[in-house]
């Protein structure tokens, strides 16, 4: 494990890179997907309508072709900005079609009887959407939303070839190609940098579960 | 029939001054090299590889497929550039003609294992010379002498060299991630994001054709080739400032190969034909200088 040791500073900064990817993707997606869940779960035709493209055109979409679209197609268009923001757009942009679905499922789990007795009792789609049906969807939706996060922080090694760099995986070819260190122990580490970041995940979403979880 | 090497050698001069008369005939570009002309029937000490090779008849080399100027696989099948030629020279020493030659493709990565393992007898593919590398091959020559330098747009004025990307820190750089330029550039930025890596320079080219970068860097010579490939766009900036020598990789510790390489590679600048393959490829290219042979490192 000598060449991973030796480097333990250019791991740690690749380390601390994928995971600002990773933050800036989990609240990116949190928001927007939230967002497109709300318009598809709407009763205004023209955003259901919106939500349900979105939904359609990006989650058929690989990950690598959206990435492409922000770094080399935007620029193209005139439009010029760092290639960590074309990522994490990027990364986004295409785990928010997931984070929807899932959160979407968790609305309709919430019996509709819910949502017919908020509305009995005078409430509008605004407050009977977050005062009564999200709080209930939310605790049904963990674990869903724990496997898109997971799968974001994978997904997020795809994002350092695309200009971004500085990554673990960015650390790694760097080690193995530049500097010939042998490709084992070198890919061990940067395996266990991800894990560090997918295991504390599953751990905070084991918590989260917990707190949520009511008797029925 | 067997004949002193020197003598066979002096055969070989007097063939190859008749045949670069009536040269290049083969040839489908216009202004290729002349073919070097075989020598007939060598000699050499037995167990020596170049009797082995000899005697086989045939010579497998390991050079680029998608290197404009050194080692390119076109439609036609067959590489053709500067390094193509050094090892079509050494070839023809041995007694190979060009259709003796079986090609490999050798991607950066993958050169010292070629050699390691014996799938090839020489790897000509502008292979910068190491000391990490030496650990487990042998190099013959440096038969040229590359050296990293900075390319930038046609009207670009802030940049004239790489100790002015530190003051200009909205001068983003490219270059391949895992190479030994993008490497060396690290010591003249003002910040580790300054540097735009990607898998392969098209990238970085359309990336400065798009403003998402300003600049690339890596070997002069490549570079050459993006200038010229894109008439008006870029511009060479600035001094080489570092020295990529090539070599032509053998198995490590044969001397007597690598000796006989190095005597291949002073007949070919002797003879003329090194400047005038040189002129038919890698030098077609705007900005590129006719090199002198450098001498040769001591072969261990």
């Amino acid at each position: 494990m000598d060449p991973v040791l030796d480097n333990l500073d250019l791991f740690w900064s690749g380390f601390l890179r994928s995971l600002g990817i990773a933050l800036w993707g989990a609240v990116g997606s949190l928001v927007l997907g939230t967002v497109v869940a709300v318009c598809r779960v709407c009763p205004v035709p023209v955003l259901r309508a919106f939500g349900t493209t979105y939904v359609t055109v990006v989650r058929n979409t690989p990950l690598a072709v959206v990435l492409s679209f922000f770094a080399f197609g935007i620029p193209t268009l005139g439009v010029n900005a760092s290639y960590y923001l074309f990522g994490v757009a990027g990364l986004v942009v295409y785990t928010a079609a997931f984070v929807c679905e899932a959160e979407r499922a968790g609305i309709n789990a919430v019996s509709p009887g819910q949502a017919e007795a908020a509305r009995a009792i005078g409430l509008g789609f605004r407050q009977t959407l977050t005062l009564v049906v999200l709080p209930q969807a939310v605790r049904s939706v963990v674990p869903p939303l724990g496997n898109v996060q997971i799968a974001m922080i994978k997904n997020s090694a795809v994002v350092g070839g695309f200009g971004v760099g500085g990554d673990l995986f960015a650390v790694t070819k760097r080690l193995t190609s530049a500097q010939g260190y042998p490709l084992l122990p070198v890919l061990t580490g940067m395996a266990i940098g991800y894990l560090l970041m997918t295991l504390t995940a599953a751990a905070g979403l084991a918590v989260a579960e917990r707190r949520l979880a009511v008797a029925r | 029939m067997r004949t002193k090497r020197t003598s066979a050698l002096a055969g070989a001069a007097v063939a190859a001054l008749l045949l670069t008369a009536c040269g290049g005939g083969s040839d489908d570009g216009g202004d290729a090299a002349a073919e070097p002309s075989a020598s007939e029937a060598p000699t050499f000490e037995a167990g020596t590889t170049m009797a082995e090779i000899a005697e086989r008849g045939t010579i497998t080399v390991g050079t680029k497929f998608d290197q404009p100027g050194f080692g390119l696989k076109g439609l036609s099948g067959d590489p053709e550039g500067f390094d193509v030629d050094v090892a079509e020279y050494i070839a023809a020493q041995l007694g190979i003609e060009a259709d003796g030659i079986t090609w490999v493709e050798a991607p950066s990565a993958q050169r010292e294992d070629l050699i390691v393992n014996g799938d090839v007898d020489l790897v000509v593919a502008t292979y910068t010379i190491n000391d990490k590398r030496k650990e487990r091959i042998t190099f013959a020559g440096p038969y040229y002498v590359a050296g990293q330098q900075i390319m930038v747009g046609a009207d670009e004025d802030r940049i004239s060299g790489p100790e002015d990307l530190k003051a200009n820190p909205d001068v983003k750089v490219c270059s391949v991630e895992g190479s030994t330029p993008a490497e060396n550039i690290r010591q003249y930025l003002a910040a580790p994001d300054q540097l735009v890596l990607f898998a392969g320079y098209d990238e970085c080219v359309s990336a400065m054709q798009t403003g998402q970068a300003q600049a690339l860097t890596t070997d002069n010579v490549i570079l050459t080739g993006y200038v010229a490939e894109n008439e008006g766009e870029f511009k060479l900036v600035g001094e080489q400032f570092t020295e990529e020598p090539y070599g032509i990789g053998i198995t490590k510790g044969d001397v007597a190969m690598c000796e006989f390489v190095n005597d291949a590679l002073a007949s070919a600048a002797e003879d003329g034909y090194y400047e005038e393959s040189w002129n038919a490829t890698a030098g077609q290219y705007e900005g590129s200088e006719l090199p002198e042979l450098p001498e040769p490192a001591a072969c261990s």
